[in-house]
């Protein structure tokens, strides 16, 4: 089954899952900006339920590979597909209804209270001129109450903190109600207890169906909370799997440079 | 506020169209020959719906209500209007509250096209409309064109180069106007006046030119206000919410500058609404498009037509001075009183 034919987003995901095809993948992904090679055939495919960390030293291709994902930018060769459809073949609204993106953390050019914004993550279902219906403020509801920000409702986003400020965009992309989210180092910026509340949250999503996908800094973080792990080096995929065989002390060193044992050290916080 | 806005949407509607017509009574009753509000209700009905209500009046009453007064009275309004949601467009569109009609440059680009229609030595006019108005509204979407293509097409990322493109843009035109300025001679004053703006060259055929355009571009906006909503978070954020950002900027982009030509060829460069009716909207309703662009079209309309009122009392004074003076410090006062919640 193909988007065209499915109902809905959550038919197409299911559909696929049932015919063991994966939900998001890319083969022999590259994508080339001005001349430069960012990342290299990359073949990563990723099924319905899966969790997965992207892990990699800075200036890996790992928002590039988020982005070539996404749509946001074209593959130089390779494709992505979404439930088995090539991903620039499926109309926008469609892509934003089964796979919703936190958005980075950034100034809004005006005041906004927190449940506006939220409900910003429902444009893909709202009908041109008639605003929230029903369903979408019951979806906006939920995402505020399933990320903990009920008691910011009314505030201003501007004048809330950054930890709060990431919970909020959070809600957004689950106010989306995709089956697929994803996520670009959802913890910089953050103290540790934010950063381990966000941890929680998305495994508590992904045990209740939903599909995640989040590029991490924090090694220690991502084999604590993640079951599958992707490693990108310089533009290429070098490992893929769980924790204990992708973050194993030699590929650590070899590909961050770091002693492993300070990841070691840092696992024992989480 | 912005809720029970919300959720009584047509008591909101309502409310605006009373205080519109009201504005319309007044600004067609009051002048240098007072009219009656009933006289005047009788001649609009009569040459609307071809009623009568049993009043009697003059000819010259006719004419200064029909002819004069009421055009006028509604070209505010549809200008007004036009340059309230270009404003929204602008703002929303570059992240910019400082943003406004002009920021693509169309005020330059109008202001030098209709100095150099006066300064050419040759005189065309078709039906109501002289050279002065072909150019100026060429000359601001010719503007808007040449900063959209050389400014990088508002490509991701480039606001800032759209923006300052804009500038650089305006600062060549408004050299080519002050020498325009300079060699005009005994014409100088025809430009200056169209740099102050007014709406004494309001008249039914005029009216028929802009009025069609901009309700159509206003409504054609309100259509876009889920993206002009999506692009607030930014270009990705847009993207990941099913908007083709690129498509809808260009759109949108073409629009703000469409209003805001179609307005200037009538009236002359008229700031201000631009700039300060989407904030104060804002303030009132919240961001959301969906309900900034309408009520910035009812608030727009309201404004500029309450100031040609004033104008008009005060002997024809160049509406900017009386939308400044009086609006300028009301928006300070608003500024200050609003809460965090609502920050601009």
């Amino acid at each position: 089954m193909t988007f065209a034919d499915a109902v809905s987003p959550a038919e197409a995901v299911a559909a696929a899952a049932h015919a063991g095809v994966p939900i998001l993948a890319a083969s022999a992904l590259s994508v080339t900006l001005g001349g430069t090679s960012i990342i290299a055939d990359i073949d990563l495919a990723i099924a319905s339920g899966d969790r997965l960390a992207l892990v990699g030293p800075n200036g890996a291709g790992k928002s590039t590979l988020l982005r070539a994902l996404t749509g946001m930018v074209a593959p130089s060769s390779g494709t992505v597909t979404l439930c088995g459809s090539p991903l620039s073949a499926i109309d926008r609204r469609t892509v934003a209804r089964t796979l919703a993106v936190v958005p980075e953390l950034q100034e809004l050019p005006f005041g906004m209270p927190v449940t506006d914004v939220v409900a910003l993550g429902r444009l893909p279902f709202e009908p041109p001129l008639t605003g929230l219906r029903g369903t979408d403020r019951a979806a906006v509801d939920d995402a505020i109450e399933r990320v903990g920000i009920s008691h910011l409702r009314d505030r201003d986003v501007r004048v809330l903190s950054m930890g709060e400020r990431q919970l909020v965009f959070i809600a957004l992309a689950l106010a989306q109600e995709a089956p697929i989210l994803i996520l670009d180092e959802p913890t910089v910026h953050l103290d540790i207890r934010h950063q381990v509340e966000i941890m929680r949250l998305l495994t508590e999503l992904n045990e209740r169906g939903t599909t995640v996908i989040a590029v991490l800094h924090d090694l220690a973080f991502a084999a604590h909370f993640f079951p599958r792990i992707a490693m990108i080096a310089d533009g290429r995929l070098v490992a893929d799997g769980p924790a204990q065989d992708t973050l194993d002390d030699d590929r650590i060193r070899s590909v961050f440079g770091v002693d492993p044992a300070l990841v070691r050290l840092s696992a024992s916080r989480a | 506020m912005a809720a029970r806005i919300r959720s009584r949407p047509l008591l909101v509607a309502v409310v605006a169209v009373v205080i519109l017509m009201l504005t319309l009574l007044a600004g067609v009753g009051l002048g240098t020959v007072p009219i009656s509000p009933a006289e005047t209700i009788g001649v609009i009905l009569h040459r609307t719906l071809g009623l009568d209500l049993g009043i009697t009046w003059s000819p010259a009453v006719e004419t200064i209500v029909w002819d004069l007064r009421v055009p006028r009275v509604l070209t505010s309004m549809v200008i007004g209007a036009g340059l309230a949601v270009a404003g929204v467009v602008f703002q929303g569109l570059l992240r910019n509250p400082l943003a406004d009609p002009y920021v693509l440059g169309t005020a330059s680009g109008a202001a030098l096209g209709a100095a150099v229609a006066v300064v050419l030595p040759i005189q065309v006019a078709f039906l109501a409309f002289t050279l002065l108005h072909g150019f100026a509204f060429a000359g601001a979407l010719f503007a808007a064109w040449l900063v959209f293509r050389l400014g990088g097409g508002g490509g991701p990322g480039g606001l800032t180069r759209l923006l300052l493109t804009g500038y650089a843009i305006a600062s060549v035109l408004t050299a080519f106007l002050t020498l325009a300025m300079y060699v005009s001679g005994s014409e100088l004053r025809q430009i200056f006046s169209f740099l102050l703006g007014g709406l004494a060259a309001a008249s039914w055929s005029r009216l028929a030119f802009a009025g069609p355009l901009i309700i159509v571009t206003c409504l054609l906006v309100f259509r876009r206000a889920r993206a002009l909503d999506g692009m607030l978070l930014g270009d990705a954020a847009a993207h990941h919410l099913g908007i083709d950002v690129r498509r809808e900027r260009r759109a949108l982009l073409a629009l703000g500058s469409m209003a805001t030509a179609a307005g200037v060829a009538i009236s002359g460069l008229i700031g201000f609404v631009g700039l300060v009716v989407p904030h104060v909207v804002r303030l009132i309703v919240g961001p959301r498009a969906s309900l900034v662009v309408p009520i910035s079209v009812l608030a727009g309309a309201w404004l500029l037509s309450a100031a040609d009122l004033v104008a008009r009392m005060l002997g024809d004074i160049p509406v900017g001075v009386v939308m400044a003076l009086l609006g300028a410090p009301f928006f300070v006062i608003l500024l200050g009183r609003s809460r965090v919640r609502y920050e601009l």
